[in-house]
């Protein structure tokens, strides 16, 4: 899959930001007043942010409102509709904490269960596609929602509980690295089952059905270099993972946590690129390319 | 809108022979021709006459080698547009329910004022059957001709598909496949009709015929019965030529 | 839960429906232009046409991106840069016709033959050769001589016409259908049309070619044969058939020479006082003339005079063929198939031939009188284009062709090859070719036509050729279409002679229209010593900024097709079918917006500017206004015109008076006319008098013409003879030996000659170009639509070379063959024959031209092969530069290419590269978003 930079931010920030929800909407912590505000508007911002860049990929941005009409079916759309039931019953929770220093706890526990399940429609989006095998999996969702929380946790300043999320995400990301690798090969899908010819014999794409590119090549087919990806992974690891609990494990200081926030969302951002660009879609089977 | 009927009135697809296609591309650009004149915006072209020409097309035809164990490659011209699934993945994952599958026919379609372009479809769709155009930021894909099969501004034996229609060496059909007696339920069953990637679980109408076997004329040798020879020198040759001209 | 959106499914589709004829390939299909507030918004094919009765291929579904293509020239040129710039002035058609008529009149009062007019892709060749005829050069031809002469020329003097347009396989009842090197273009529609006819029947087709693309990809067996040995694999067929006694006796007794009585010494048909061919009745064992009622020709006929004794044609065939040299045995490893599938493929022809013989309950008479109560059907058919005619041994390998179609008696016959009025048309009431210059007045006669002997040649009284393209002299004596592709090195190297202007028409001949693109443009581009270019003056006329644009001195802008007149006229190249002669129009279904003009119409003012005979009236005015008042009003013979659809009061077909409502009647009919054969006279259709009538009623003929399929070709004889000593015109000693050799009567194989002059091992590989079935010729790269399609032509290699030299898909080699080297990128093909490399055609493009960006990936990574090719044999050391054509007919021999393959490093663009030329009509829109209603 072509990584659009709009994707990664999207995914990437929208799931800090609403991990970060999950941990104000649950009292971890309790700030109130300025502070709170800070907080506040530092996860809106991820929130926001993130779903405002998701908007770039659009075609037609200035329908996005259409969006929300297809909760019955489409992970897309609840996953709108779930973004701003998180937003306005943190955000009611929030100017609690803010303005009056209440913390209206029964709307964050509701608030963090609905950014909670943002992350998880954002990852069905994902999870739910046969056509990518890679993402066709529970772990795709786990994944999401582990990376959110843990950088919720770490943006919460939960020190602990993040240093224990990382580490799991970290195992998580794994496996799903290993997994993914054998996705396609197992799903049944191949250039057999595409052109039905394989009872005949090995099949072969010669001429693609134009000499230049298209939407579906730059959509769907970009190749990864297997020592390239292998370099990132390790890259991924290192930023997301291992340095944030290095770092934190020796100390835990302002200019630290910063620190490692910036750093695991310099390997979030690797690890979705990944995610995406690794992403074999079975049309490319089609091109004789995956 | 983004509900798949739990059945369809009718169910029109195309049956594609492969072992009749000759990788023409004529279907490809009356394709072209048709829907950039017709339904929704015009198929657009990007780089039409640069360095990279690349433009919207909703019928594209492929070409595949294929060895078998023995015997020489063939080579198979595949032409692919969608295939108007029954569970059509493209239409439930879309969030605005531009994307919908027709109740009385079963034709998907997207309804351009109501899409965003988000492109999710045409990552659902396993067939690359849907382009997103660049122009026009919405999805574009095979209408089925849902302006033509009906349109009562052209003669009825008109009312098919522009592919179809146009097809030189017809090997494309268009019918009813809820039918057991049209000409592409009866085809699909002859030949043995075919569905891509049916491990995909999306059951398309559309089917295919797959290619029948090829190259298998046997060698023979001198003493087969069809060869046998009447001579081998010219002098018996003529022998033989002189008892035969008798009995003409 | 019905909330689906509304959906208009009856829009409207148009405001009106124009027919007219396509002209995106030679095709000529008849298409529905539907047009909105006068914009042309669709194209599709027209469903009552006899060529494509609806369909219709992508080049024609896309001509509305040729319509409106921005490489469309605007307005009359006169060159201002140097040749090849590309640097013009727009100037009036006032002053470009005066300019063109300063620099042809002077020409045709003193030496006509110093205007070379030669009309490559042209449609109207009925009309282009009446006016080069009128203003009296002998320099004419289009550009069959460098496509398909061989094919045309050994169908007609073998058979009395070819494929395509000549004839067509049986559709509705052939059983096999066998192809040999059939390039996907030609006959493009009918054949698809044809293929799916047969596959709808689970009828079998093979294919021979060595690239299994297109229709040999369709074909249930496919043999990959070494390129230029199709001859011998025929007469391989052809010699296990005739051991076997699988051949059609009495077809061959009844319809062909093959009981001709050959005279023993002279090898010339012996005859008798009226000039009859003689044959032995076996009803009275005497000497008879062949069409005399109730003679059965004896295909053993001896006959004893004067102590010799002369044998008959087949008895010299049967010598022949059933020699040790064409077993299947001899042959195999030359032409690359088994000789088990040889005699497979021999034994299913005649399985199919014989065993699968069936009747028509259909009466009919033949020309000897003699009444039949039946047809007998052999459903075996054949078709072949370019694959095996163009190469140096194409004409008796096309004539090998025919003779196994006539052997197995399936042609003319039910479920075998039909031709197509005006065909069957024997070689002898073709025209002759005319030579015969006289200053200020017309040729002598037409240009082209069919020579029978060394007296037809068109040689000046010094035995020097009189035309500049040495089209039938001893070099090629039976050049029928002239050779285009040897004008432009003729003319440069004065030799014969001189010319002064060269007018050319749709030829893209200083890219891919000729062999050594480099050394035309060199050709075009020299001047002599005084500083003027050799060849002095180019008058080119186009629709398109093609590659030739640059390199002439002034432009003539053509109309696109649906801005025209034209005829597909039954005097020209014909869109008949078999069972009905027809032909159709084109008109302007849209109007220019552009200052261009019709060149038929052109030449019609032309003509009248120079006073030629035929387009003045008797007051010098101008007879024709344009091309459309030809059309109609032109009578050729009396009651015979361009068109035959309509005459005289709008009922008459064929002949009649002049209907000046013609072109209405034909607009009304949907752009074509059909008059259909009727049953009982559309089979055997040379030796059929109801037939024979028919054609006479229609015009075709002013008698009727009933004739014997020549499988021996006495005119190659006298020419044979002549290379011998006998007679007055004599062949220089140099060509002696090779007119003996290759104008034998009867087919017979010879390696291609690149083949023998090089080394095979140096020199591994054939290399060949296919025309993709979506695009023609050059045309198709200006077309939005279709260059997304072949943007980019990688060199096909088989896999084992592929896996030999370690190559990937997009790596790049040197190609070399003796004469030049390409560097260009390579792709795997398995389903190719493993000693050949192969590219699509005409895909690459100069940079400049065709009103493309300059990184066009036709310009960066397209290339042609043309730049292997040579106009001329490598020297042999004789002293001597031999065409590289065929030497029967002068066909250039594009298929004998060897070549090696290095891999190299990728180098910047495919090479060579040129200069890039400056676009007289700039570059097109970077984005489209067509939609002609709103």
């Amino acid at each position: 899959m072509h990584p659009a930079p709009s994707v990664i931010i999207f995914t990437s920030l929208s799931g800090l930001g609403f991990g970060l929800l999950i941990f104000l909407g649950l009292g971890l912590p309790l700030p109130t007043g300025i502070t709170a505000f800070i907080y506040f508007a530092l996860a809106y911002v991820l929130a926001v942010g993130g779903l405002m860049a998701s908007t770039f990929h659009l075609g037609r941005p200035e329908r996005a409102i259409k969006a929300f009409s297809q909760w019955k079916t489409s992970w897309l759309s609840r996953e709108a509709w779930l973004a701003v039931a998180t937003l306005v019953a943190m955000a009611i929770y929030g100017a609690g904490l803010v303005f009056y220093g209440i913390a209206l706890a029964p709307l964050g526990w509701l608030g963090a269960f609905l950014a909670l399940a943002t992350v998880y429609a954002t990852s069905m989006i994902y999870a739910q596609l046969k056509t990518i095998p890679r993402w066709n999996t529970p772990l795709t969702s786990l994944l999401f929602v582990i990376l959110s929380i843990a950088g919720g946790a770490l943006l919460a300043v939960q020190i602990p509980i993040a240093l224990a999320l990382l580490l799991g995400a970290g195992i998580i990301q794994v496996a799903y690295w290993i997994w993914g690798d054998q996705a396609l090969y197992n799903s049944e899908t191949n250039m057999a089952s595409a052109t039905g010819l394989g009872d005949q014999g090995s099949v072969r794409a010669f001429e693609p059905p134009h000499t230049g590119t298209n939407y579906l090549l730059r959509e769907f087919v970009h190749i990864v270099g297997r020592k390239h990806a292998a370099k990132l992974r390790i890259i991924a690891l290192i930023l997301m993972i291992l340095t944030p609990v290095l770092i934190l494990s020796i100390d835990v200081n302002i200019i630290l946590i910063l620190i490692a926030i910036l750093v695991h969302t310099a390997g979030l951002f690797v690890s979705r690129w990944l995610f995406f660009a690794q992403a074999e879609h079975v049309v490319g089977l089609y091109y004789g390319k995956r | 809108m983004t509900q798949l009927p739990d059945s369809t009135d009718r169910k029109l697809g195309l049956v594609i022979d492969l072992d009749t296609c000759v990788g023409c591309h004529a279907c490809v650009i009356s394709c072209k021709g048709w829907n950039t004149e017709n339904y929704g915006a015009p198929l657009s072209d990007q780089s039409a006459y640069g360095e990279n020409p690349s433009g919207t097309f909703l019928n594209r035809v492929h070409s595949y080698e294929v060895q078998p164990e023995e015997g020489a490659a063939q080579l198979i011209h595949f032409p692919k547009s969608c295939l108007h699934c029954e569970d059509a993945p493209c239409v439930t994952v879309c969030p605005t329910g531009a994307s919908y599958k027709r109740v009385e026919d079963g034709i998907v379609l997207v309804n351009e004022s109501d899409c965003i372009g988000c492109g999710l479809c045409a990552w659902a769709c396993p067939y690359g059957a849907r382009e997103l155009d660049a122009a026009e930021g919405v999805m574009k894909k095979c209408t089925l001709c849902v302006d033509r099969i009906y349109n009562e501004n052209l003669p009825e034996e008109d009312r098919e598909p522009a592919c179809v229609r146009t097809c030189p060496s017809g090997a494309r059909h268009f019918g009813d496949f809820a039918d057991p007696d049209s000409n592409v339920s009866k085809l699909t069953t002859e030949r043995g009709g075919m569905d891509l990637m049916p491990e995909q679980g999306t059951k398309p109408v559309n089917k295919y015929l797959p290619p029948r076997l090829k190259d298998k004329m046997e060698e023979i040798d001198i003493l087969a019965p069809l060869l046998t020879p009447v001579a081998v020198e010219p002098k018996g040759f003529m022998a033989w030529l002189d008892k035969t001209l008798e009995k003409i | 839960m019905n909330n689906q959106p509304f959906v208009n499914t009856s829009p409207r589709v148009s405001d009106e429906v124009r027919k007219t004829t396509c002209y995106m390939c030679a095709c000529r299909c008849g298409i529905d232009v539907h047009l909105k507030d006068g914009k042309v918004s669709y194209i599709e094919g027209n469903k009552d046409h006899p060529v494509n009765q609806g369909v219709l291929c992508a080049k024609g579904s896309a001509g509305i991106m040729q319509v409106n293509a921005p490489s469309r020239l605007q307005a009359p040129l006169k060159r201002v840069g140097p040749r090849g710039s590309g640097e013009f002035e727009e100037i009036s058609w006032d002053e470009a016709l005066d300019l063109a008529v300063s620099w042809l009149k002077p020409i045709r009062d003193k030496n006509p033959e110093k205007l070379a007019f030669f009309t490559g892709r042209d449609q109207s060749q009925s009309f282009t050769s009446f006016w080069a005829q009128k203003y009296g050069t002998p320099n004419y031809a289009a550009h069959g001589g460098f496509c398909s002469v061989n094919m045309a020329a050994a169908g007609i003097y073998t058979m009395g016409g070819a494929f395509w347009e000549f004839g067509q396989p049986d559709w509705d009842y052939t059983k096999l259908f066998m192809i040999f090197g059939v390039a996907e273009d030609h006959d493009s529609n009918p054949i698809k049309m044809g293929i799916g006819k047969i596959k709808a029947r689970g009828a079998k087709i093979i294919g021979v070619n060595p690239i299994r693309t297109g229709y040999n990809a369709v074909a249930d067996e496919w043999v990959g044969i070494t390129p230029g040995t199709d001859g011998l694999f025929i007469l391989a067929m052809v010699h296990e058939l005739l051991k076997a006694g699988k051949v059609d006796l009495h077809y061959l007794a009844q319809y062909t020479n093959a009981p001709v009585l050959l005279h023993t010494e002279t090898g010339l048909l012996m005859r008798d006082e009226y000039g009859k061919q003689l044959v032995i009745d076996r009803a009275t064992g005497k000497l008879a003339g062949f069409d005399q009622k109730g003679v059965r020709p004896d295909l053993n006929g001896r006959h004893t005079a004067d102590g010799l004794v002369h044998k008959t044609v087949f008895n010299v065939m049967v010598e022949r063929y059933l020699s040790a040299e064409y077993a299947p045995d001899t042959v195999a490893e030359k032409v690359g198939i088994p000789a088990g599938r040889i005699r497979a493929i021999a034994a299913e022809l005649a399985r199919v031939a014989f065993d699968e013989a069936f009747e028509l309950d259909q009466e009919w008479t033949d020309f000897r009188g003699e009444h039949h109560t039946k047809m007998i059907g052999r459903p075996v058919s054949f078709h072949s284009m370019r694959g095996i005619s163009a190469h140096s041994n194409g004409f008796q390998t096309c004539r090998a062709l025919h003779v196994l179609q006539i052997f197995l008696g399936t042609v003319e016959v039910p479920g075998g090859f039909r031709f197509k009025p005006p065909y069957p048309k024997p070689s002898e009431i073709h025209p002759k070719p005319h030579c015969k210059v006289t200053p200020g007045a017309p040729l002598d006669g037409p240009h082209l036509g069919f020579v029978h002997g060394p007296d037809d040649l068109a040689l000046k009284e010094d035995g020097s050729p009189a035309r500049i393209d040495k089209a039938f002299t001893w070099e090629s004596p039976m050049s029928a279409h002239g050779l285009m592709h040897m004008v432009i090195s003729n003319a440069y190297a004065g030799d014969p002679y001189k010319i002064d202007t060269l007018f050319m028409y749709m030829a893209n001949m200083s890219w891919n229209s000729s062999m050594n693109t480099k050394g035309v443009i060199d050709m075009l581009t020299d001047m002599d010593g005084n500083g003027d270019y050799v060849i002095p003056k180019i008058i080119y006329s186009d629709a398109y900024s093609s590659e030739m644009v640059a390199y002439a001195d002034l432009i003539l802008p053509d109309t696109t097709y649906l801005e025209r007149h034209d005829c597909i006229s039954l005097l020209d190249r014909p869109i008949c079918e078999a069972d009905a002669a027809a032909d159709a129009i084109r008109w302007p279904v849209i109007e220019p917006d552009r200052d261009v003009r019709g060149f038929q119409s052109v030449l019609c003012e032309l003509g009248a500017k120079l006073d030629l005979p035929g387009f003045v009236n008797e007051n010098g005015s101008q007879k024709y206004a344009d091309y459309a008042d030809y059309i109609v009003n032109h009578v050729r013979k009396p009651g015979i015109g361009p068109l035959a659809g309509f005459r005289g009061d709008g009922t008459n077909s064929g002949r009649g008076d002049v209907n000046p409502e013609q072109l209405n009647r034909y607009i009304e009919n949907g752009g074509f006319f059909v008059e259909h054969i009727s049953a009982g006279a559309n089979y055997y259709k040379p030796w059929n008098a109801a037939y024979q009538e028919w054609a006479v009623e229609m015009g075709l003929f002013d008698s009727p013409q009933p004739y014997l399929f020549q499988l021996y070709v006495e005119p190659m004889r006298k020419f044979q003879r002549a290379a011998e000593g006998y007679g007055e015109r004599q062949p220089p000693e140099h060509l002696r030996e090779r007119l003996k050799f290759t104008l034998d009567p009867l087919p017979f194989w010879y390696p291609p000659f690149e083949d023998t002059q090089v080394d095979e091992n140096e020199f591994p590989f054939h290399a060949l170009t296919q025309r993709p079935m979506a695009m023609y010729h050059s045309w198709g790269t200006q077309n939005a639509w279709l260059r997304q399609i072949h943007g980019i032509n990688p060199l096909y290699l088989p896999t084992k070379v592929m896996q030999k030299n370690s190559f990937k898909d997009g790596d790049w080699a040197k190609v070399t063959s003796l004469h030049g080297s390409i560097v260009v990128p390579v792709a795997e093909m398995a389903a190719l024959n493993e000693n050949t490399v192969w590219t699509w055609n005409a895909i690459g493009k100069r940079k400049g031209a065709w009103a493309l960006e300059k990184n066009a990936p036709e310009t960066t990574k397209g290339f042609l092969l043309n730049h292997l090719i040579h106009e001329l044999q490598p020297p042999k050391g004789d002293g001597l530069r031999w065409a590289n054509s065929d030497p029967v007919t002068g066909q250039a021999a594009w298929f004998d290419l060897r070549v090696k393959i290095e891999k190299t490093t990728a180098p910047v663009e495919s090479q060579p590269n040129f200069a890039t030329i400056t676009s007289p009509v700039g570059q097109g829109p970077s984005e489209l978003k067509w939609k002609v209603g709103k």
